[in-house]
């Protein structure tokens, strides 16, 4: 993981040049990539003439990372293509996605998100909630809080999270900083790229400790099962 | 996003209204230890898991909770605790006094496409200790708030199959599926299946267009109710209880 922490930081850098940055991507491609593997397609390990490849912050293996980076091992394909295509139009707005994914062709898109829903690595360490924020993450997670108009979010994200296809993402085994930052993000209306105003709505409805609780209770449970 | 706000604000008075109306069931933390809490808790397991916990009575893939939200805690959504307290009741639909346990054989009959368990079954003992226990302190005899789906004004236009389908596809598919299939997960029921073989039959309540239109309008889609107009609930039930499903099979048998 190191290595593609380190890429991900340097992506940003405008002063670094082509070259370098293709080299390290490959480097952290290698590091990634579990010595059994089948190889990942091309898309994922090199990228494009004009982007990395998804590997450089996701890992070939799709574990992201605890900067923001989602993991997408397991990932739900369907949905996973609706980001990307998100992400071009402008529909998701993101610094570090935008400018790849306008490089990024349908087929692409279709072959990164299909070899990413095929992962299933173990999910990688992720910050493990007390016992209060297990119990209030696990009470949201299956049971929800109608006082609050918030159905359960596995009602729609399925057992445990595990998704459910083609529209809703997997949560079990996500990054928590991620689905943190994401939550914050549809509260605040900065994300809304949601069908039907389904997750705004009830994002909107949670408090920050229910999205603290959720987030870190979703990441401690264990990835596709 | 005038709309977008106006529907959520829609949603959120909606909600409010229903909830402080209502009467509130005691926690599941409040489930007592013993003999009687374990039925208790039995009872919730076959509600929401009801093909794994009533196994060789379903005849679907539905659960109880399909229809009545929440674990049948939700005002609005037929919950259990004000259904408890309103039965023994005479029913047209079999022109008899029907106890709750004889209820919920309906159900299963027709909702669930099954069959229904013996009147003296620990299935069905469990169940209305669920729902006795979910009542605890609520009016016998007293048609509660929240009891039921509240009752739409008649459709200004007649509930056309047509406009439901072009409805349908905007609220509901991608939840239940193109085909009212549902959608599954992991091998788990995740959105039940509105029509087909795997959903309630001709017999069932909801195959009433003016119970399905209510659920809907209430309900639907999660975390949405009311969100929906009325005309469009009729118009959703007349296509979804348009499209095939199980006979009745009080009218197969003749």
């Amino acid at each position: 993981m190191p290595h593609s922490k380190s890429i991900c930081g340097v992506i940003g850098m405008a002063a670094l040049n082509r070259t370098m940055q293709k080299a390290l991507v490959c480097i952290a491609t290698l590091c990634a990539l579990p010595a059994n593997a089948a190889s990942p397609p091309r898309i994922v390990s090199q990228g494009t003439q004009q982007t990395p490849g998804c590997a450089s912050c996701h890992g070939a293996a799709g574990d992201g990372s605890l900067v923001g980076v989602p993991r997408l091992a397991g990932q739900i394909g369907g949905y996973m293509v609706k980001q990307l295509n998100d992400f071009k139009t402008g529909r998701r707005a993101s610094n570090v996605m935008q400018p790849i994914a306008k490089y990024l062709s349908a087929g692409d898109v279709r072959t990164a998100a299909a070899w990413y829903a095929a992962q299933s690595h173990p999910v990688p360490a992720n910050p493990t909630p007390n016992a209060a924020q297990h119990a209030q993450g696990e009470t949201l997670a299956r049971v929800g809080d109608w006082s609050r108009n918030i159905p359960s979010c596995n009602s729609c994200h399925g057992p445990d999270g595990s998704g459910v296809a083609p529209s809703f993402p997997a949560l079990r085994g996500q990054r928590p900083d991620y689905v943190i930052a994401q939550l914050k993000a549809w509260k605040a209306g900065q994300r809304k790229n949601d069908p039907m105003h389904l997750m705004g709505g009830v994002a909107a409805a949670l408090t920050d400790a229910d999205v603290n609780a959720v987030a870190l209770y979703y990441g401690s449970l264990g990835g596709k099962p | 996003m005038k709309r977008l706000l106006l529907a959520g604000f829609c949603t959120i008075a909606f909600a409010a209204a229903a909830h402080a109306a209502g009467f509130t069931p005691p926690p599941e933390s409040a489930i007592p230890q013993g003999p009687f809490g374990d039925s208790v808790r039995r009872g919730e397991a076959i509600f929401t898991d009801t093909q794994k916990n009533a196994h060789g009575f379903t005849g679907n893939v539905l659960t109880c909770e399909n229809c009545h939200l929440d674990r049948g805690r939700k005002a609005d959504s037929a919950p259990m605790w004000a259904a408890w307290v309103i039965y023994p009741q005479f029913r047209s639909k079999n022109g008899k006094i029907n106890s709750m346990a004889m209820r919920i054989q309906g159900c299963f009959q027709f909702s669930i496409n099954g069959k229904a368990p013996p009147l003296d079954s620990a299935l069905l003992t469990d169940l209305q200790s669920y729902f006795f226990w979910l009542a605890t302190g609520a009016p016998t005899g007293k048609k509660m708030p929240g009891q039921g789906f509240p009752e739409l004004p008649k459709a200004a236009k007649t509930p056309d199959a047509h406009r439901g389908a072009l409805a349908y596809q905007a609220h509901c598919a991608l939840c239940h599926g193109d085909k009212g299939e549902g959608r599954v997960s992991q091998g788990k029921m995740v959105f039940p299946p509105l029509w087909g073989a795997q959903s309630y039959n001709k017999g069932a309540g909801m195959y009433r267009v003016n119970t399905a239109a209510a659920f809907i309008r209430a309900n639907m889609p999660y975390s949405q109710g009311g969100s929906l107009d009325a005309q469009t609930a009729w118009d959703l039930a007349a296509y979804i209880n348009s499209q095939p499903r199980p006979a009745d099979p009080r009218k197969a048998k003749k």
